[in-house]
C-alpha cells in the first residue's frame, strides 16, 4: 500500500516548551486516523507542523513519498529549503481549520474557487463547475452566493470542507473540527466527514469527538505530552487501552 | 445687500468652472497617495529596521508637518533645483512649469504617509486565521498579500480612508498658494479683482460643501458595496 503521508522524529519547541518530542507516524491511501489526546497534548501543533504553518525544529515530513526539505538554523530552528515545494506540497495537503477561517471577503463559491484557480490553475468554469457539485455534496448549494458571516457555523465549516475537497487533496487535515460549533451543529458536520471517510479519502482529524474516532477512524494515535503514548485500531485504544494515562483520559472523556 | 447677493450669484459660473480642477487635484492625489500607501504600511509592518525604520520617518514627517509647508517646500525647493537640471530637456518639463503637478506631488505624500498609517493599522487588524488558511492552501506570499490581505485590510480601513478624501479634496484649496486656479485659487482671483473679500470666500465655501456632500454620498455607496459581506444576506 502507498505510503500517503510520513512523518518521522518531529520535535518543535515554543521557546523551552518541547510541544513535541519526536513523534512519527504514517498513513496510507484510505487510512482515517483519529489524533486524540488532551489539551496540550500537542496534537494540533503535530496537525500544523505538517503542513509547515508551524515549522518543526527537527524532523522529516514525507508527502507522497516526497520530503520536504528542511535546512538546520544555527539558532536551533529549522527553515524549509525551497518555498516553491512548501506551497506545492500544502496545495495537496487541505486544511479545516477550528475557526473555519474562510475568507470573510468572498462569497463562499469564490472561497471554494480560490485556491483550484490560483494556485493549482484550474480554469475557472471548470472550478465552479466542481465547486457548485461539492457545496451540493456538503448540503449547502443553495448558500453559494452568501458570504462566510451570514452562515451558521456548520454551514460554514460544511463551506470549509468543500473548500478542502476543492483541491483534491492527498490527504485531508481536519484541526478540532467540531469543537467551535453549538453542540446542536456538531452532528451536521461529522455526518460529512463520516461520508469522507466511507469514500475512501485520507484523513488525519484531531477530535476530541470520541465516538466519531470510534465509529470512523482506523487507526487512534493518544498523544500525551508531545510522544506517542498508545496508537492501534479503535478497538485496541479505546477497547483495550493499556497505559495508565489513556485510561484515565477515557474515563474522563466518558461522562 | 441686494447688490451684494447679485454679486455672489455672478461669480458661480466662475467658481464653478474651477471644480473640475479641484476634482481632478484629489482625484488623482488620491490615486497615487492611496496606492503609495501600500508599500509605506507593507515597509511599516516589516520586522527589518532598514524597512520600518524610514517608514515609519516617513509617516512622522508627513503627518507631523504641516500640509502647507510640504507644498511650499515641495514648490519652491523643487523650483529651485529643477531647472538647469536634466528634467529640463525631458518632456516631463512641460508640466512642471505648471503649480498643478508640484501640488499633486505634495498632496500625493502626504497622503501616502497618512493612508499608509490607516492601512498598517488594518492590516494587522485582518484575522490572522484567514491569513493562514491561504498559506495552508498553498498560496505564495505575493497572493496572500494581494487576494487576501490588501483586500481584507481595506474592507477594514474604508471608512477612515473615505474620510482622509473629503480631507484632502478641502487641502487642495492650499494649491491656490502656488499660482494653482482652483475653486480657491479662483476665489482669491475675484477678491484681488473685484476688491471684495467676503462674497467669493462665502461662494467658494458653498461650492465647497455641496461637493464634499455629493462626494460623500459617492463614498457611502462605495463602502456598502464593498462591504457586501455585513450586509443583511442576499438570496441564492
Amino acid at each position: 500500500m502507498d505510503t500517503t503521508l510520513k512523518v518521522e522524529d518531529l520535535h518543535k519547541r515554543f521557546g523551552d516548551a518541547e510541544v513535541l518530542k519526536g513523534v512519527s507516524l504514517s498513513a496510507n491511501t484510505g487510512d482515517v486516523i483519529a489524533m486524540i489526546g488532551s489539551s496540550g497534548s500537542g496534537k494540533s501543533t503535530l496537525l500544523r507542523c505538517i503542513n509547515l504553518l508551524e515549522i518543526p525544529n527537527s524532523g522529516r515530513v514525507y508527502v507522497n513519498g516526497e520530503l520536504i526539505r528542511m535546512k538546520a538554523m544555527p539558532d536551533g530552528t529549522a527553515k524549509p529549503e525551497d518555498q516553491k515545494q512548501v506551497e506545492r506540497i500544502r496545495s495537496k495537503l487541505a486544511m479545516v481549520f477550528q475557526n473555519f477561517n474562510l475568507w470573510s471577503h468572498r462569497t463562499i463559491l469564490e472561497n471554494v474557487i480560490e485556491a483550484p484557480v490560483h494556485v493549482l490553475g484550474v480554469p475557472k468554469k471548470e472550478a465552479i463547475e466542481k465547486a457548485e457539485a461539492l457545496l451540493a455534496k456538503v448540503g449547502i448549494a443553495d448558500k453559494r452566493n452568501f458570504y462566510p458571516n451570514h452562515l451558521s457555523g456548520g454551514q460554514q465549516q460544511r463551506a470549509a470542507i468543500a473548500r478542502a475537497l476543492a483541491m483534491d487533496p492527498s490527504v485531508l487535515l481536519f484541526d478540532e473540527p467540531t469543537s467551535a460549533l453549538d453542540p446542536e451543529l456538531v452532528g451536521e458536520v461529522l455526518q460529512v466527514m463520516r461520508k469522507l471517510a466511507e469514500e475512501g479519502r485520507t484523513m488525519l482529524v484531531v477530535t476530541h469527538e470520541m465516538g466519531f474516532a470510534r465509529d470512523v477512524a482506523s487507526q487512534i494515535v493518544f498523544l500525551h505530552k508531545g510522544q506517542i503514548e498508545e496508537q492501534g485500531t479503535p478497538s485496541e485504544v479505546i477497547g483495550h487501552p493499556k497505559s495508565e494515562r489513556l485510561k484515565q483520559f477515557l474515563s474522563s472523556t466518558r461522562h | 445687500m441686494d447688490e451684494s447677493l447679485t454679486f455672489l450669484l455672478s461669480i458661480f459660473p466662475r467658481l464653478l468652472a474651477a471644480v473640475p480642477l479641484t476634482l481632478a487635484l484629489t482625484a488623482i492625489s488620491g490615486v497615487i497617495g492611496n496606492a503609495l500607501a501600500v508599500p509605506v504600511a507593507l515597509a511599516r509592518l516589516s520586522p527589518n529596521p532598514l524597512l520600518w525604520m524610514p517608514s515609519a520617518f516617513y509617516i512622522l514627517l508627513m503627518r507631523g508637518t504641516p500640509l502647507l509647508v510640504q507644498t511650499y517646500l515641495i514648490y519652491y525647493g523643487l523650483g529651485e533645483i529643477l531647472p538647469g537640471s536634466f528634467i529640463q530637456q525631458t518632456f516631463l518639463w512641460e508640466y512642471l512649469k505648471d503649480g498643478f503637478w508640484y501640488a499633486v506631488f505634495a498632496f500625493s505624500l502626504n497622503t501616502a504617509g497618512y493612508t499608509g498609517e490607516i492601512l498598517r493599522g488594518a492590516m494587522s487588524a485582518v484575522p490572522r486565521g484567514e491569513i493562514e488558511a491561504a498559506k495552508a492552501y498553498g498560496m505564495s506570499s505575493g497572493q496572500i498579500l494581494w487576494r487576501v490581505t490588501l483586500p481584507r485590510a481595506i474592507q477594514i480601513c474604508l471608512p477612515a480612508m473615505s474620510g482622509e478624501t473629503i480631507l484632502l479634496l478641502k487641502a487642495t484649496s492650499l494649491a491656490s498658494l502656488i499660482t494653482v486656479w482652483d475653486i480657491m485659487g479662483t476665489a482669491r482671483q475675484i477678491q484681488k479683482e473685484s476688491y471684495r473679500i467676503y462674497e467669493p470666500l462665502i461662494a467658494a465655501g458653498i461650492i465647497y460643501i455641496v461637493t464634499v456632500f455629493i462626494l460623500t454620498r459617492l463614498l457611502n455607496g462605495l463602502e456598502r458595496r464593498i462591504n457586501q459581506h455585513r450586509a443583511a444576506p442576499q438570496s441564492a
